[in-house]
């Protein structure tokens, strides 16, 4: 494609709306017009240059603000549909089945309807990573259209600039003041006190401060892509290890996820607030109820020994002692272990004792350790009781056959198989813990004595080796918003016309109104002919008439 | 106690400081004609040091009130301490704004706004509460004032935003402009219907006690502190000698919610019918003079000032912060829950402001259109999230 030459000799690039050097406008729109648009200095952006192959045709698309801010709206509105019902993380069910009877149970038809369309769990949908996908598309094609024909015009103008150029700025003055010269020196000594850079060539100044605050776009857009890879980096292996681990109290397990690691739980703690502890307190005591006031996991951390075989419990090196409460989790090796839950009293042993019916006469008593369960507990000389079979979280009957929800004892029933020198074949009688079932009619029974318990936490033990780059993101957009928001881009041009006639105009990124009143400053002081802001038909008559500053 | 006891006394004074602030305000932009006097005139001068002084002992509130409960962290964990909190930014945003820009209009508008917050946060109680253990953290402090600064700056734009339209919209003729602008203002005096109606029922102690059973099937209890009219499911009244529900309600409706939602919104429709009885013309129109001394210009560089100032507190404290705090306390620091999402919602549809604004050119009606609309988010965030959806936040 050919260069414009401007009138003023600087060749352009194609597509070129104001010359790079002074400001001319090059197209026949530009020229009719009354202002001209400044957003990116009027230079020629490839989205607005090139429309013809597919590239393009993409480019173009994905440069729109337009297409921009659509995506962000539609992202917004699906956002917040998703929050409408509770998602399916939410949900405390696993299988789809129960899932959709949730949804139905509790929000009736519309419940339905959430969980047919998919919403139930929309942040994880197809089409909504998509939409982020496309989100990031268009703020990397957005940002490059636009911010290299910006340096490259912002480097290359011209302290002069033609009278075209300055006739159709917003902020626009021209009178006779009583010695162009003498209003120059003093404008340029005012403007630098003002902290603006000045520079001057022939009869005209262009005083220019916070240039670097038109970065800020491009810097906070590039935060926020550092984040969008850092979130897609999790997808990898090894980046990101999320697990969860339940221990006892007492127990000691290999870390999920962290290999060569292993946790004991010494105790686990919680606390409640109590009126007489916490006085101030007491009022909310008394409407709330009780309010836990603390969840602790005190914990010792031992690491596998490099000798040791691995899953050799004995070859454990002790690391460290820590209490692991919310906000305070344990790190270790790049590992964080979070407290996230807990199970109290839950049961630990149960203690049994067997008896003859008929005499009520005790043949001694055992207990069964409902983690580890022995097959046979020896009671006496030809006396002993065999666990036959043993169900940790009874849930009822299936096709004839009793049935464990868990692995977890909430609930546990035995087939106890109890032996005695009166019956050496044995009898058979199946225990719940308020509940004895028996086939035939038995002579003995195993009777419930007491049970032990003790409290298991919920730990959940996470790795993320993308944090650092996701906060790396966040401080780079923090940076590049605060450069675009708190500072601005003003230029203020000063140029002598014919005899003492003085021409001002003036532009800014944002915030007119800052650079109206530094511009009224270097007007008093230089004695600079009125100036008119265009785009307020209400002030600038009182401009006139008033003093205002 | 004591402190706490001074604490309330602070917030009372603060709440009647606002009020004459406003009225000191309106007499600002009654008696002056030009852009010119209106700047420096003394009721304006007086209104400011009334707001200020009111500013003051808000902030003693919190001071004592942080103090009183002893656990280290800022009053901002619960609805009634948060919204409050609240309350006082928006004023000081006000403030910070005021002095760059010296409109008294935009205090007529932005102090009301402020004393319905409050009156609304005491709707809530109000006692000294302990800290859960996920909320004893310093970054409760940090995240939570960041954000509810972030977010009263941006409600500063919504103030200009709605001074603006006001001057703007013509008034005299019917257009969708003029009745949103109608419904913004039914909205607030729905607010105000709340307030009105509950602290009405509060005064005279009213409560009526059922239980019922819930979405899990399980026996609960409830206190209704207005006249139930709608009951919950199966319930059976503790309290015979009160009013009798007209009609009860599934499991997966909270009758409770939707009676206090039923005579606030009569109420206001009550308090609505009768200004319109009164007036025989739109609401809008009766604030409308007030708005019309403002400068439409002024007023748009303040709605987008207020957005530019705000947004980055607001992205450093309700996203920056947060992430950070819910990754140490929840162990992720994005979780999807509802919060969250609408943290995201208020920061996406504030992010389509600014492109719009800069590379669309949508500045004036739209743009304040735009600001008022973000205040409803956050509003919407602020209320119906913590109150109706149900989530890691609801503390209230």
């Amino acid at each position: 494609m050919s260069k414009i030459t401007c009138q003023c000799g600087h060749e352009n690039p194609f597509g070129t709306v104001l010359c790079e050097r002074c400001g001319r406008p090059q197209t026949e729109e530009a020229k009719k017009s009354k202002l001209i648009d400044m957003r990116y200095e009027g230079s020629a952006r490839r989205s607005q240059t090139y429309k013809k192959s597919i590239v393009d045709k993409i480019w173009n698309f994905f440069s729109s603000v337009k297409i921009g801010v659509s995506i962000i709206i539609v992202v917004l509105a699906t956002s917040a549909i998703g929050t409408l019902f509770p998602q399916k993380l939410f949900v405390p069910a696993v299988r789809e089945v129960d899932i959709a009877a949730y949804y139905e149970k509790h929000y009736g038809t519309a419940g339905v309807l959430y969980y047919k369309l998919g919403f139930y769990d929309m942040y994880n949908s197809w089409w909504f990573i998509t939409l982020i996908g496309m989100l990031g598309i268009s703020i990397i094609i957005a940002s490059i259209d636009r911010v290299i024909p910006l340096y490259k015009s912002l480097k290359k103008q011209r302290t002069k600039r033609h009278v075209s150029f300055m006739r159709r700025q917003r902020i626009y003055g021209l009178g006779t003041v009583a010695d162009a010269d003498m209003s120059m020196t003093k404008a340029e000594e005012k403007l630098k006190a003002l902290r603006y850079k000045v520079k001057t060539e022939d009869g005209a100044i262009l005083a220019e401060r916070g240039r670097f605050s038109r970065w800020g776009p491009y810097v906070n857009h590039t935060g926020l892509i550092i984040f969008l890879l850092g979130v897609l980096l999790r997808g990898l292996p090894g980046f990101y290890v999320d697990e969860t681990l339940w221990l006892r109290e007492g127990e000691t397990r290999a870390i999920p996820g962290a290999p060569g690691y292993y946790l004991e739980n010494n105790q686990f703690i919680l606390d409640t607030y109590s009126k007489e502890d916490d006085a101030v307190f007491s009022q909310a005591i008394d409407r709330v109820g009780t309010i836990v006031s603390n969840y602790q996991s005190d914990v010792t951390l031992y690491k596998e020994t490099e000798s040791g075989l691995p899953g050799q419990s004995e070859q454990l090196e002790f690391v460290k002692d820590y209490s692991i409460i919310v906000n305070k989790p344990l790190n270790f090796d790049g590992f964080n272990v979070f407290q996230m839950d807990y199970q109290l009293d839950e049961l630990k042993s149960m203690t049994f004792q067997l008896t003859e019916k008929a005499s009520d006469t005790s043949l001694g008593e055992f207990t069964v350790d409902l983690i580890n369960p022995e097959p046979t507990y020896r009671l006496g000389e030809g006396t002993y009781v065999e666990l036959k079979d043993f169900y940790p979280d009874f849930d009822g009957m299936e096709d004839g056959e009793p049935k464990s929800k868990s692995p977890i004892p909430n609930n546990p029933a035995f087939i106890f198989k109890m032996v005695t020198p009166a019956k050496p074949d044995g009898e058979m009688s199946f225990v719940e813990i308020r509940h004895t079932l028996e086939t035939e009619m038995n002579d003995y029974k195993a009777t419930f004595l007491s049970a032990e318990t003790r409290d298991a936490t919920g730990l959940v033990i996470r790795k993320d080796k993308t944090l650092y780059i996701l906060l790396l993101g966040g401080i780079i957009f923090m940076i590049g918003v605060a450069q675009g928001s708190y500072w601005n881009h003003r230029r203020i041009w000063i140029q002598k016309g014919e005899g003492d006639e003085l021409f001002v105009a003036g532009h800014t990124n944002k915030n007119w109104f800052g650079l109206k009143k530094d511009l009224d400053k270097v007007k008093d002081f230089a004695n600079l002919p009125l100036y008119e802001d265009r785009q307020d038909a209400e002030s600038s008559s009182d401009e006139v008439k008033g003093d205002n500053s | 106690m004591e402190l706490a006891s001074l604490s309330a006394n602070l917030l009372l004074v603060s709440f009647i400081a606002y009020l004459v602030a406003t009225m000191f305000f309106g007499g600002a932009v009654k008696g002056t004609n030009s852009e010119a006097t209106y700047q420096n005139n003394r009721w304006g001068n007086i209104a400011i040091v009334i707001t200020i002084i009111g500013f003051i002992s808000h902030l003693g509130y919190f001071v004592l009130r942080w103090i009183a409960t002893g656990h280290g962290q800022a009053p901002v964990s619960n609805m009634f301490e948060f919204t409050t909190a609240f309350g006082m930014m928006i004023v000081g945003a006000f403030i910070l704004l005021f002095f760059i820009y010296r409109t008294p209009s935009l205090g007529l508008f932005a102090l009301p706004l402020a004393v319905i917050i409050i009156g609304y946060a005491s709707m809530f109680p109000r006692e000294l509460s302990p800290l859960i253990p996920a909320l004893q953290s310093y970054w409760l402090t940090v995240h939570v004032i960041t954000a509810a600064i972030g977010e009263a700056i941006l409600a500063i734009s919504a103030v200009a935003g709605l001074v603006y339209l006001l001057k703007n919209i013509d008034l005299t003729k019917k257009s969708k402009q003029r009745f949103w602008l109608e419904s913004v203002m039914f909205t607030l005096i729905l607010v105000v219907g709340f307030i009105l109606s509950s602290s009405t029922f509060a005064v005279m102690g009213y409560e009526a006690k059922f239980t019922y059973v819930n979405q899990n099937e399980q026996q609960a209890q409830v206190v209704y502190n207005y006249p139930p009219l709608f009951g919950m499911n199966e319930y059976e009244s503790l309290t015979p000698d009160k009013m009798t529900p007209l009609a009860e309600m599934p499991a997966i409706v909270n009758g409770k919610t939707l009676t206090t939602l039923v005579w606030s919104v009569a109420t206001g429709i009550v308090l609505y019918l009768l200004l319109r009885l009164i007036l025989r013309r739109p609401v809008a129109t009766l604030f409308q003079p007030f708005a019309k001394k403002a400068n439409s210009q002024v007023m748009d560089e303040i709605g987008y000032r207020s957005v530019l100032i705000g947004f980055p507190v607001f992205t450093l404290g309700a996203l920056i912060f947060a992430m950070i705090w819910a990754h140490e306390a929840w162990s992720r620091f994005w979780g999807w829950d509802p919060k969250e999402v609408w943290a995201l919602i208020t920061w996406l549809f504030y992010a389509a402001y600014l492109h719009l604004r800069l590379s669309r050119g949508w500045e004036g009606k739209k743009s304040a259109w735009l600001a008022v609309i973000g205040f409803i988010i956050i509003m919407f965030n602020l209320i119906a999230v913590n109150l109706i959806i149900a989530g890691l936040h609801s503390y209230a």
